[in-house]
C-alpha cells in the first residue's frame, strides 16, 4: 500500500519522466502564473547579477559608482586574489571540490546501496530503518554538526579531511530519494528475471538495476554535491586547519577579519563569483543525464 | 519472498553503513605529553600576517626554548568563541586562543581559559590599569595577555567642519549643537549616523559615560545595563534621531561607505582602527579627515571609551600550559613582536611603551596630514575609562541589536529599548545559572 504510495510519488522525485498523454494542448499564456514565476526569476537571478557585476568593480568603484555599472577592476581583482596569502583561496577551491566531489560520489554509492537494498528486498526491520531514515530527512544537518564533531573528536579526526567527509557520506535524504527511485525505476520482475537466470545479486544490481538507477542517482549526486560545496557549519567545527577549509569558510575568513582590518569585500566579490562556476559548470554537463530517463525503462506497462 | 545468506549479506552491509559514523567515534584516546622536551603549540587567531609574527618567535626565543608555535587562522568574532567553547567540550581547544575583551568572562565561566597568573611574570606594568583589569576579571588570577585596544576618538570632515563654520566639540552638548548647525546649513547632510548595528560603540559610549554593566562580587553578578549613564547616552543619541539631526541608517553598509566617501557624513565617532576602515570605505576623502579626542559630558572631563580590541589566552586544554603563556606574554610585550605585529597585523598595540614605538612614528597612510595622530592617539589611550563584561555579552549585543535596531528606525523611545536589553540580559543570566542580584 505504501510502496503504491511511493510508485506514484517516484516521478516528482527529481525527474521529469515524459508522462505525456495525448498531444500537447495549444494553449494561451496564463498571465498570472507567467508575471508570478518572472518575478521570481528575477528575485533570484537578480543577485546573481549583483555579483557578476560587483566582482568586476575594484575597490574604488565598488561602492561609489551605480550599483549595476560594471567596472573596471576584474582582472585586476583576480590578480589580487591570486595574490592572496600565496594563492590560499585555490586551496579552497581544491579543498572544496576534493569534499563535494569526493562526498557526493561516496554518498551516492551509498544511497544507492541502502536505496536498492531497501527497496527490493524484504527483511526484519526494514519499515524501521526507512522511518528512521524519513526521521533523518526531517532533521537539519545543522543540528547534527555539534554532535559529530564531539564524535569524530573521540575518534581523534577532527580537523582532518575526513572529519568533513565522513558524516556527509550518509545522506537520509539521498537514501530515501534512491529508495523511492529503485522502487519505481527497477520493476520486481526484471529483478526475478535475473535471478531466473542465475544472475547473482551483485550482478543483477550492478548490471540491471544500477543502469536502471542513473537519472536518479545522478539527481543524489547532484543534491550531495551543492549541498556539500555550500556547506559552511560543519566544516566551520570541525576545521581549524585554514590550508584544509573549503571556499564557504575561507571566504568567511576574509570577511571577519576583526575591528582594526577592513574586510577585504573585493577579494571575497570575486572569490564568490569564482565559487560559482564550478556549480554552473557541473550543472550543464550533468544535465544530459536526466534526459536518460525516457530511454531506460526495461518494461513497458 | 526468502532469506537468503546473500540478502542478509546486503542487510548487514546497510546497518554497517548507517552505523559508520558511530564506529567512526571508537577510536581512542588523548596523545597528549608532558615534560621537558620539544613542545609544539596551536594558536588560533585572526590576526592577519600573524604567520609572519610567529615566524620571529620560531627562528629566535621558541627556538631556544624549543617551543613551536603554529598559526590557525580563523574567522573573528562571536562565531569563534561558540567554535572554541564546541572544541573546548571535546577537550581539543587549541594552546592558545585570540580572544576579545568582552568575550573573556564567556570563556573564563566555562572553564576554557588556564590563570596564568604564575606564567607570565610581571608584565602588569607594561599595560594600561584599565586594560590589564579586563584580562584578570577583577580576581587575582591572568586569563590573557592583551593585544590590542581600540581607544575611541572622534573622526572628521576638517575640510567640510571649515566650509561650514563648524568647531570641533569637545563636549556632547557641543556635538548636539554642532549637528543641528550643520542640519540649519546644510539640510541635506549629517553629521554622523547612530548605527544600531554595532553594540561595541554603544558599549564604548557607555563606558565612556561611567557605566558598569556587569559586576560580579560575593559569586553574585549585578547587571546595570539600564543605569543612570547609559540610559543618559540613550537619551542623547535617541534624542538626536528623533530630532532628525542625525542620520538612523546602520554603519558597514554600502549607502553608508558612499555616505562618507561623498561627504554626505561629516564626522565618525570611532576607535583608534578607524584609519583601516576609512581606507576602504572612502577612499576619494583620503587626507580631508581629521581625529580629535571623543566630546566628553562634562567640560572637565578627560575620559573615553573602547571598542574592539582583543587578547591572548591559554587553553585549559593546553597540555603545555607555561610554554603557552611564556609565548602570549613574549607576543605582546616583546619590542619585535608588536613591531611586526602593528606591521603586518595593523593592530594598535595594548601595550604602552610601543604605542610610541617604530612602527607609529608617522601617522597613518591615511591621515598624514595630521602627523601627530599617533602621539594624540597613546594620550587619549590613557583616558580609557575601565570596562566591565559579564559572561553573556553575546545576548545583550544581540538584544542590542533588535531593540535598538526598530527604535532607532521608528525614531521611538530608546529608554524603552534600553530597558529590554537589560532584560533580556538578566533572563539569561538567570537561565544559565548565574544568581544575579537585583
Amino acid at each position: 500500500m505504501s510502496s503504491l504510495a511511493l510508485r506514484k510519488a517516484a516521478p516528482a522525485a527529481g525527474t521529469t519522466p515524459g508522462t505525456a498523454q495525448g498531444p500537447p494542448l495549444r494553449r494561451r499564456i496564463a498571465l498570472v502564473p507567467t508575471v508570478t514565476l518572472l518575478i521570481g526569476a528575477i528575485y533570484t537571478l537578480l543577485p546573481v547579477a549583483w555579483v557578476v557585476i560587483a566582482s568586476t568593480k575594484s575597490g574604488h568603484e565598488l561602492f561609489s559608482t551605480f550599483t549595476f555599472l560594471p567596472g573596471t577592476g576584474f582582472t585586476q581583482n583576480i590578480k589580487d586574489l591570486n595574490a592572496y596569502r600565496g594563492g590560499v583561496y585555490w586551496t579552497w577551491m581544491g579543498n572544496s571540490a576534493l569534499y563535494a566531489g569526493l562526498g557526493a560520489l561516496l554518498s551516492t554509492a551509498v544511497s544507492a546501496f541502502s536505496g536498492y537494498a531497501l527497496a527490493t528486498y524484504r527483511f526484519r526491520g526494514r519499515e524501521t530503518i526507512f522511518n528512521v531514515l524519513l526521521a533523518g530527512v526531517l532533521m537539519p544537518p545543522v543540528i547534527l554538526a555539534v554532535p559529530q564533531y564531539l564524535l569524530l573528536a573521540k575518534a581523534n579526526l577532527t580537523d582532518s579531511y575526513l572529519s568533513v567527509l565522513l558524516p556527509q557520506i550518509l545522506s537520509p535524504y539521498g537514501v530515501y530519494l534512491a529508495r523511492i527511485y529503485s522502487a519505481a525505476a527497477v520493476p520486481a520482475d526484471v529483478v526475478e528475471a535475473g535471478r531466473m537466470d542465475g544472475a547473482s545479486e551483485w550482478r543483477i544490481f550492478t548490471r540491471i538495476a544500477l543502469p536502471m538507477m542513473i537519472p536518479g542517482m545522478v539527481t543524489v549526486f547532484l543534491f550531495q554535491f551543492v549541498a556539500i560545496w555550500n556547506n559552511f557549519l560543519l566544516p566551520f567545527i570541525m576545521l581549524s586547519d585554514d590550508e584544509k577549509f573549503p571556499l564557504t569558510l575561507g571566504l568567511y575568513t576574509l570577511l571577519e577579519q576583526g575591528s582594526n582590518t577592513p574586510a577585504l569585500y573585493t577579494l571575497v566579490i570575486t572569490g564568490g563569483f569564482l565559487a560559482v562556476l564550478p556549480l554552473i559548470a557541473l550543472f550543464l554537463v550533468v544535465q544530459r543525464f536526466w534526459s536518460l530517463d525516457l530511454l531506460s525503462g526495461a518494461v513497458k506497462s | 519472498m526468502p532469506h537468503t545468506k546473500r540478502r542478509r549479506l546486503v542487510t548487514t552491509a546497510l546497518s554497517v553503513a548507517l552505523g559508520a559514523t558511530t564506529l567512526a567515534a571508537c577510536g581512542s584516546g588523548d596523545d597528549s605529553t608532558s615534560g621537558s622536551g620539544p613542545v609544539s603549540l596551536t594558536y588560533w587567531t585572526w590576526t592577519p600576517g600573524m604567520d609572519k609574527v610567529v615566524d620571529l618567535w620560531n627562528k629566535g626565543p621558541g627556538r631556544k626554548d624549543r617551543i613551536t608555535v603554529t598559526v590557525k587562522k580563523q574567522a573573528s568574532g562571536d562565531t569563534l568563541v561558540t567554535k572554541i567553547l564546541t572544541a573546548h567540550k571535546a577537550k581539543k581547544a587549541p594552546d592558545l586562543v585570540q580572544a576579545e575583551y568582552q568575550a573573556l568572562p564567556t570563556l573564563v565561566s566555562n572553564d576554557a581559559l588556564a590563570d596564568i597568573s604564575q606564567q607570565v611574570g610581571d608584565i602588569k606594568g607594561k599595560f594600561a590599569d584599565g586594560v590589564w583589569q579586563q584580562t584578570t576579571l577583577g580576581t587575582k588570577a591572568v586569563y590573557a595577555v592583551p593585544q590590542d585596544i581600540g581607544p575611541m576618538m572622534f573622526y572628521y570632515r576638517a575640510d567640510l567642519f571649515e566650509k561650514y563654520g563648524l568647531t570641533v566639540p569637545t563636549t556632547w552638548e557641543q556635538f548636539a549643537q554642532t549637528a543641528r548647525q550643520l542640519k540649519k546649513k546644510a539640510p541635506d547632510k549629517d553629521l554622523t549616523t547612530f548605527s544600531a548595528n554595532d553594540s561595541g560603540l554603544f558599549a564604548g559610549l557607555a563606558q565612556q559615560a561611567g557605566a558598569r554593566w556587569w559586576t560580579a562580587s560575593g559569586g553574585k553578578w549585578k547587571v546595570a545595563i539600564d543605569d543612570t549613564a547609559t540610559r543618559k547616552v540613550a537619551a542623547f543619541w535617541g534624542g538626536l534621531v528623533k530630532e532628525g539631526v542625525i542620520d538612523n541608517q546602520p554603519m558597514y553598509t554600502p549607502a553608508w561607505n558612499k555616505a562618507l566617501d561623498t561627504g554626505k557624513q561629516l564626522a565618525w565617532v570611532s576607535a583608534v582602527w578607524a584609519p583601516g576602515t576609512l581606507a576602504t570605505a572612502a577612499p576619494d576623502t583620503k587626507g580631508k579627515w581629521a581625529m580629535a579626542p571623543l566630546p566628553q559630558w562634562s567640560a572637565t572631563e578627560d575620559v573615553t571609551g573602547s571598542w574592539g580590541g582583543s587578547s591572548t589566552a591559554v587553553t585549559t586544554d593546553s597540555a603545555h600550559k607555561e610554554a603557552a603563556a611564556k609565548f602570549a606574554a613574549w607576543l605582546n610585550t616583546d619590542h619585535d613582536a608588536l613591531n611586526a605585529l602593528a606591521k603586518d597585523g595593523g593592530i594598535y598595540p595594548a601595550s604602552t611603551s610601543a604605542q610610541l614605538s617604530g612602527a607609529f612614528s608617522n601617522p597613518p597612510d591615511y591621515f598624514s596630514n595630521q602627523a601627530d595622530f599617533y602621539t594624540r592617539a597613546a594620550d587619549i589611550a590613557k583616558t580609557t575609562a575601565p570596562s566591565a563584561w559579564g559572561p553573556n555579552v553575546n545576548v545583550a549585543y544581540t538584544s542590542f541589536n533588535d531593540a535598538f535596531g526598530s527604535a532607532a528606525k521608528n525614531k521611538s523611545d530608546f529608554a524603552a529599548a534600553l530597558k529590554k536589553m537589560q532584560d533580556d540580559t538578566v533572563a539569561d543570566m538567570k537561565k544559565q545559572g548565574f544568581e544575579v542580584s537585583r
